[in-house]
């Protein structure tokens, strides 16, 4: 079978379950099994064109209608897509589990309108086909269909809370959109192109100031989608209002399709203009002042929100090195923060219906209570800390080998700089572990009668949340699937440390891939650009 | 390339006012902020197709030279059409923290699918009250246009009846 008849596929199935699932908007059980099964076919279907993909070596690349590129539309799919694809389908496919027997054990409290489903669908076609898309304004259509998804999603049952937070989200969302079509506007203007592999060769003959102009206005686009400092302000604010299962979704998928846009833009389009100096020194401040900000926290997901934005800038960082090493190690943290950063929401979903509430000084005497947990929350919290064995310490470790060894060369900018951003990342890594086994500590080792004046030197800095209230209520009973969807991404991201050198191998495949922006011309232009 | 003088005064003018207004604080201007800059992109995008030309059929008389450029209007084509989806949401987003605001706490409660029937009487009181408020905010401007003609002072009074 021609794998080029998958590829269209990705982007269709999801957007034709939305149709049925709307349509079958009063029959709930319906509606569930259309969207499993639909998610569930994306993700073999990808795994398909991974497989096909990394064993031929070259892409799957569709014309849509037959229509010959520049003209036509072009969908790529080469081993980064690929790999983008099969995570996504995989993690969409578990939250989605996730929040149905939630919905199903609450009486469908907390997503209590038949919108969900098609919503949810919708914002997974709009990821894949941002993933696929071989088309710089394709892009952006992919981006428009997930964060007007995204926008029904958080703003979910319209409550003031998240109406308030909805705001601030669709707000600073427009804007960004409003850069890119600017962007995309311009680049047009100046090379006569929207196709992908094209631009790679038009941009690369325009003056140098104006490749600098084009691909700023591109990366600030885009750093506001993947919540890169200074620009990632809305995140801590939007995100924790919504449901926990969306909120897992947004974290772990939404921002790294920022990153994947940034990939491209440095690898593909932009390879003569260089601006890794800037992203280095980026990437250093989003880690810094990231997780600066996790420490203040007393709620434990608006504390994740900003571990998640700190560690946005570990990719930043391997992006902005150029090497093939550092990209390779980039590929590789991505999939892992994905898988950690859901599991960690999705674990704090259950502590919040274990325990009635998400703020450290309220919880206490959860190791007791439920061994199991502590131990979902506290393998990915180590994971994501960059304790060896785990994945976030391969990750992390790849990207510091590959900092040290473009150091001396000034690969990706002066050397010293390159050793300032590692130290800040090790730096940040030992904060992720603080303040991840603080709260574990507290919420997990603390005995439950000590919650009433409790007085510790660790908590003296936290601040409360309003969000984080009175929220404490009786303890619900946690559904089966819920800690089966929640127990299978925490043993997926265990998984990346086990299976790390062939995934890796992978990872550097991609890698080589990317750092040869002729590759992927070759894939869209066969018989080369004219 | 050439580029209309016209369209490119417009698409400033259009940007200046746009991004002045979605600096408000009130939704609805940030909303009507966002249509304009969202235009002044389109145009952005139309000027980028360079000098205007013959509908772009190819014929036997028809050279690739005399046509304009297709692919920027199929761009602003599709650019409308997302923009008019996300004014329809934001409008929704809009009535629904109006709606809250003037409920308080209370209008996360009432909801379309309430079968309280105090509730929704209630919520078929607030909806008369707030046909009401636009009469009294049209006699308000219409009061304050006579009075503007007279002073510029404007009227303290508050809008709600």
């Amino acid at each position: 079978m021609n794998p080029a008849i998958l590829v269209p596929l990705v982007v269709l199935l999801p957007l034709l379950g939305a149709a049925v699932t709307l349509v079958l908007g009063r029959h709930r059980r319906a509606q569930m099994a259309v969207s499993a099964s639909v998610l569930a076919a994306v993700a073999v279907i990808s795994a398909v064109l991974l497989a096909t993909v990394d064993a031929s070596g070259a892409g799957v690349v569709v014309q849509v209608g037959g229509w010959e590129p520049p003209f036509g539309i072009s969908l790529v799919v080469d081993r980064l897509a690929a790999i983008m694809l099969l995570i996504s389908a995989i993690v969409l496919l578990g939250v989605l589990v996730y929040a149905v027997s939630q919905g199903v054990a609450d009486r469908h409290r907390e997503t209590p309108v038949s919108i969900f489903h098609p919503a949810y669908l919708i914002l997974s076609a709009g990821v894949f086909n941002a993933f696929i898309a071989g088309d710089l304004f394709n892009l952006y259509v992919g981006f428009e269909i997930l964060l007007s998804a995204s926008y029904v999603l958080l703003t979910l049952g319209g409550t003031g809370e998240r109406i308030r937070a909805g705001v601030t989200y669709i707000l600073v969302s427009l804007v960004s959109s409003l850069f890119f079509l600017s962007a995309i506007a311009l680049i047009y203007g100046a090379t006569g192109t929207a196709n992908i592999a094209q631009l790679s060769v038009r941009i690369a003959e325009l003056p140098d100031s104006v490749q600098l102009i084009l691909h700023l206005l591109l990366l600030l686009a885009f750093g506001i989608k993947a919540a890169v400092f200074p620009l990632s302000f809305w995140l801590p604010d939007s995100y924790p209002t919504a449901p926990a299962p969306v909120t897992a979704v947004f974290a772990g998928l939404l921002t790294k399709v920022g990153v994947y846009a940034i990939i491209r833009t440095e690898t593909v389009i932009f390879q003569e203009s260089d601006v890794s100096t800037l992203l280095l020194v980026i990437g250093g401040l989003t880690m810094l002042v990231g997780i600066l900000g996790a420490l203040t926290q007393a709620d434990i997901k608006r504390l994740l929100s900003f571990t998640l934005v700190s560690h946005i800038g570990y990719m930043i960082f391997g992006i902005g090195l150029a090497t093939e090493l550092g990209l390779a190690a980039t590929i590789y943290y991505v999939v892992h923060h994905i898988t950690v950063q859901t599991a960690l929401f999705l674990t704090t979903g259950l502590i919040e219906r274990f325990g009635g509430s998400t703020s450290i000084n309220r919880l206490a005497g959860l190791l007791k209570a439920s061994p199991l947990l502590a131990i979902l929350f506290f393998i990915p919290a180590l994971n994501l800390g960059g304790i060896p064995p785990f994945s976030g310490f391969l990750g992390k470790l790849g990207l510091f080998i590959a900092g040290a060894e473009g150091a001396p060369e000034s690969v990706g900018g002066p050397a010293w700089l390159t050793w300032t951003v590692i130290a800040a990342g090790a730096a940040t890594s030992l904060i992720t572990l603080y303040a991840l086994t603080r709260f574990w500590n507290m919420a997990f080792w603390r005995d439950r009668d000590e919650v009433e004046g409790y007085d510790s030197p660790l908590l003296n800095s936290v601040l409360e949340w309003e969000g984080s209230g009175d929220t404490a209520v009786a303890t619900r009973t946690i559904p089966v699937p819920m800690v089966v969807v929640t127990t299978a991404l925490v043993a997926i991201t265990v998984l990346l440390t086990v299976f790390a050198g062939p995934l890796f191998d992978l990872a550097g495949r991609t890698a080589a891939d990317l750092v040869d922006p002729s590759v992927y011309i070759g894939l869209v232009f066969p018989g080369g650009v004219r | 390339m050439t580029a209309s003088l016209t369209l490119v005064v417009l698409m400033a003018v259009l940007f200046g006012a746009g991004i002045t207004i979605m600096l408000e604080r009130s939704l609805t201007r940030v909303l009507i902020g966002f249509l304009l800059v969202g235009n002044a992109v389109n145009i952005l995008i139309f000027l980028m197709s360079g000098a205007p030309g013959l509908a772009p059929l190819l014929s036997d008389d028809v050279t690739a030279d005399d046509i304009s450029d297709p692919v920027p209007q199929a761009f602003v084509l599709t650019a409308i059409v997302i923009n008019l989806g996300i004014t329809a949401f934001m409008l929704a987003l809009i009535y629904r923290s109006w709606w809250l605001a003037r409920l308080g706490e209370k209008g996360d409660l009432v909801d379309d699918e309430d079968d309280l029937e105090e509730e929704v009487e209630e919520a078929e009181g607030l909806i008369r009250s707030s046909a009401a408020d636009d009469l009294a905010i049209q006699e308000l401007i219409d009061a304050s246009d006579e009075e503007f003609e007279q002073s510029p002072e404007r009227p303290d009074e508050e809008v709600r009846p």
